[in-house]
């Protein structure tokens, strides 16, 4: 058996990696995202901020910004886990990891963590940018907390499972824009859902975003479209069922090991 | 507990194709091992299966007593595999890629040391915070093998190491894999360059198609396949007079010299009679020892 100190420091060493593989690009993968989401927030609010109010009270703007700040933050979890499997895949040197003692819950533990850490990091990073010019109150800081914690971790899983499925970089590409970007597009980051029509009320229902952004932005402003508990439940459960899965995956060795 | 390798009754079939049949093999802790074969005959397989990368279909495979999948980790603990592929990772240099690696083991700042020491053998210092990228193809295979160094494991599997490298890291590797050895540790060793096979490996297995062809001492592996051959320098007009009459022997003419394999050495003479009579002249005659390639190279026509 080996003792508890090797493992942590194993798990230790492979998170390291891995937080300092995304900080190694970090015009990439922090500065780059941060742009976008604040060009977006310039952009929608500059248009529709004097002809829009989606919460009483709450300028178009401020509604943005937490949507934009999920947005990103799930995105940049799920592109981190993702792009350094299916990288560490395609240039082979995946098997530097596959060769150790590493169990597939230190792999997983320490791949989720460095998602969520940049997930957070970019999500942060647009705020703090943000709230220069927008005046934007936190209602719930818990809740802020439990649903970037839990989005974070949620995509972040998403991102190993994909990264485990695919075999090249057009199949990750695939998936990001035929999957992750509809979904997050779709989830309510621009708009309430009330103000769509009742089919596609229905239909935002299935997209698991959808309670991400909505609860996130619950604890900004303490108004949402649905009960942020409802919300909170049903991303643990999507939580629970897609880290079922990718431990499942990295267990068997699943297109790690043959 | 004397073994650091054991294959019992290993098979790896990729669906109808059989890469591995039935391969029993013990490796004694503190050999230096060479395992040989051509391409395609099973012996990358076998080292995955070894390392955990490759499930074998059927059979147990044992690393210093671990069974390699129900204790998987103690086994890794022990392994110290280069892999034949040249992989790296572009994001980080040299230093970083071993810390990581002796990390993942559970070592830290007390292995800085013996770090310092893998990279001063394989004349790694001085690019030791170069990006793994901008490293040469002959420097990036110092770098893997260093990688697979950096735990200290007791067994070290070295996969082709010294396809595409230079003559002098060759011997600065083999005289570090030498020491090693001296040391305690456990080599294993696949390679095409058979000279090397023979002046290192004490015993050598060879693989082909899928099964153990042949495993003894490297010396009497040679021995008990000893092919000599007989060089005798001819004259070259005499080439088509020659092929007649020594057609029932394998033979080469070149550069007006005649070069024949003998099955034994009792062939020697008939075939200095056969000459005379047929007044064929020569000028030298010389019988060279056999070499592990030929011996390799019969055991696999077999």
């Amino acid at each position: 058996m080996i003792n508890w100190k090797i493992q942590a420091k194993g798990t230790w060493t492979l998170l390291k990696k891995e937080l300092l593989r995304f900080w190694r690009v970090v015009f990439q993968t922090v500065a780059a995202p941060v742009i976008t989401g604040i060009l977006y927030l310039l952009i929608f609010s500059h248009v529709l901020d004097s002809r829009t109010e989606v919460y009483e009270g709450v300028a178009y703007s401020a509604f943005l910004i937490p949507g934009l700040i999920m947005m990103s933050l799930l995105q940049n979890s799920f592109a981190n886990s993702s792009s350094s499997l299916v990288q560490s895949k395609v240039m082979g040197n995946i098997v530097f990891i596959l060769l150790t003692p590493l169990t597939y819950l230190q792999f997983f533990f320490a791949f989720l963590i460095a998602a969520i850490v940049r997930g957070i990091f970019v999500g942060l990073s647009i705020y703090l940018v943000a709230i220069l010019y927008i005046d934007l109150p936190i209602v719930h800081p818990w809740y802020v907390a439990s649903f970037a914690l839990l989005g974070g971790a949620l995509l972040g899983t998403f991102g190993i499972i994909a990264g485990i499925w695919a075999d090249r970089f057009d199949q990750m590409a695939a998936f990001q824009n035929f999957v992750i970007m509809p979904l997050s597009f779709l989830s309510g980051v621009f708009y309430s859902i009330h103000s769509l029509p009742p089919v596609w009320q229905k239909v935002s229902q299935f997209n698991p975003f959808f309670y991400m952004i909505d609860g996130f932005r619950y604890g900004f402003f303490g108004v949402s479209d649905i009960s942020p508990y409802i919300s909170l439940t049903i991303v643990l459960v999507f939580f629970i069922l897609l880290a079922g899965l990718a431990i499942r995956l990295l267990k068997t060795g699943y297109k790690l090991r043959g | 507990m004397s073994k650091a390798i054991v294959f019992k009754n290993i098979t790896k079939s990729y669906g109808a194709v059989q890469a591995v049949k039935g391969i029993n093999l013990s490796i004694e802790k503190g050999e230096f091992f060479g395992l040989l074969g051509p391409n395609g005959a099973g012996k990358s397989t076998l080292i995955n299966m070894l390392a955990g990368i490759v499930k074998p279909s059927s059979g147990t495979i044992t690393a210093m007593g671990h069974d390699v999948e129900k204790h998987y980790q103690e086994s890794r603990h022990s392994l110290g595999i280069v892999p034949q592929e040249l992989v790296f990772d572009p994001f980080f240099n040299v230093l970083e890629m071993m810390r990581f690696q002796a990390g993942y083991f559970g070592k830290g700042k007390e292995n800085y040391a013996w770090i310092d020491e893998i990279l001063d053998k394989l004349d790694l210092t001085e690019k030791a915070y170069t990006n793994m990228r901008k490293l040469s193809g002959g420097m990036k295979r110092r770098a893997l093998i260093a990688q697979a160094l950096a735990h200290k494991p007791p067994v070290i599997v070295l996969d082709e190491p010294t396809a595409g490298v230079d003559v002098e890291l060759r011997q600065r590797l083999w005289s570090f894999m030498k020491d090693l050895n001296n040391q305690g540790h456990t080599i294993v060793l696949t390679t095409h360059y058979l000279e090397e096979a023979e002046s290192l490996c004490k015993r050598i297995g060879m693989v082909n198609k899928g099964k153990l062809i042949a495993l003894d001492d490297t010396k009497k592996l040679i021995k008990r396949n000893a092919v000599k051959n007989l060089n005798i320098k001819i004259n070259q007009r005499d080439e088509l007079k020659i092929r007649k009459i020594l057609s029932n022997f394998e033979i080469l003419i070149a550069n007006e010299c005649l070069t024949i394999t003998l099955e034994k050495i009792d062939e020697l003479n008939s075939i200095i009679e056969l000459l005379k009579e047929n007044k064929i002249k020569f000028n030298d005659i010389q019988t060279t020892e056999p070499d592990l390639e030929k011996v390799f190279l019969e055991l696999t026509k077999k």
